[in-house]
């Protein structure tokens, strides 16, 4: 990445150092809410592999690349809510939000 | 490879680092706040100024302000009294992460020789979008408005107070 080789490089290993943290941060805390937090580090990561890619790929011009961005914040956007919408309801309902302590399915 | 792209990629890695490590959750909130606009301006570098625009909106607007209210909402701002922020098996969780890193970093590195030199700018405003959208996107627009509105009213359903429960 330094030194003539392509800027796509750059991005990329933004991207991947960027879903690691999340992915990290998904794994190993105890609030169900930092793990939605990990999730959504997670998608933006995605977002910016696509977007270096429709930017540096071979036909930027049909902009496939950047509609799958967009339909992918969109999607994540309802995923946030419901993911907060349930967290809520789990803190209603166990008097928790940390994950290691639901360990149970039935209400 | 630019000195804006460094500066970008510092405060966009730094907000996602201090939003997973963080004690205080509303601290951990506001650094993700931090990660999500570092991305927008990473996405304006890529001259994709609409998709900017909309995680500016998206997210910074909208789903840290759901953040921050589903931590309020479940009184999960002070630190817990015993155990630490960090699950049993954070070990696991952390090898785990830094194992996906390093076939992500080693596959892209291996690549680099076969990745695209082009550095012109694409055009693509907002026009051409819209225009994208409305004919050859239509189906998965339709379908994404559909899937939101199912998710928002799922999601205050899920939400909403039960009057006859045990609460």
């Amino acid at each position: 990445m330094i030194g003539g080789a392509s800027p796509l490089a750059g991005y990329l290993l933004v991207a991947a150092l960027m879903f690691a943290i999340g992915l990290a941060g998904a794994l190993t805390r105890r609030n169900a809410i930092l793990v939605l937090i990990g999730i959504e580090l997670m998608l933006n990561a995605a977002n910016l592999n696509l977007i270096a890619f429709w930017r540096y790929g071979p036909h930027p011009e049909v902009l496939t690349g950047m509609m799958f961005a967009i339909f992918s914040i969109a999607v994540a956007a309802a995923e946030a809510a419901v993911g907060l919408g349930l967290v809520i309801q789990i803190h209603r309902h166990a008097k928790t939000v940390d994950v290691d302590q639901m360990n149970r399915m039935k209400g | 490879m630019s000195v804006v792209f460094f500066v970008l990629t510092a405060m966009t890695l730094a907000g996602a680092l201090a939003a997973v490590l963080l004690k205080n959750l509303v601290h951990c909130a506001l650094s993700l706040t931090v990660a999500f606009a570092g991305l927008a301006l990473l996405f304006l570098e890529l001259d994709a100024q609409f998709v900017a625009f909309v995680q500016i909106l998206v997210y910074v607007g909208a789903v840290a302000i759901l953040v921050v209210f589903a931590i309020l909402l479940t009184r999960s701002a002070e630190t817990p009294k015993a155990g630490g922020v960090f699950s049993r098996t954070w070990l696991a969780g952390l090898s785990v992460a830094a194992a996906v890193f390093a076939v992500l970093g080693w596959a892209v590195l291996e690549s680099t020789p076969w990745l695209p030199q082009t550095t012109e700018a694409p055009a693509a405003d907002v026009g051409q979008i819209g225009e994208a959208l409305m004919s050859r996107y239509v189906l998965p627009l339709e379908i994404v408005a559909l899937l939101l509105t199912a998710a928002l009213i799922g999601a205050v359903i899920v939400a909403m107070h039960e009057k006859d429960g045990a609460q």
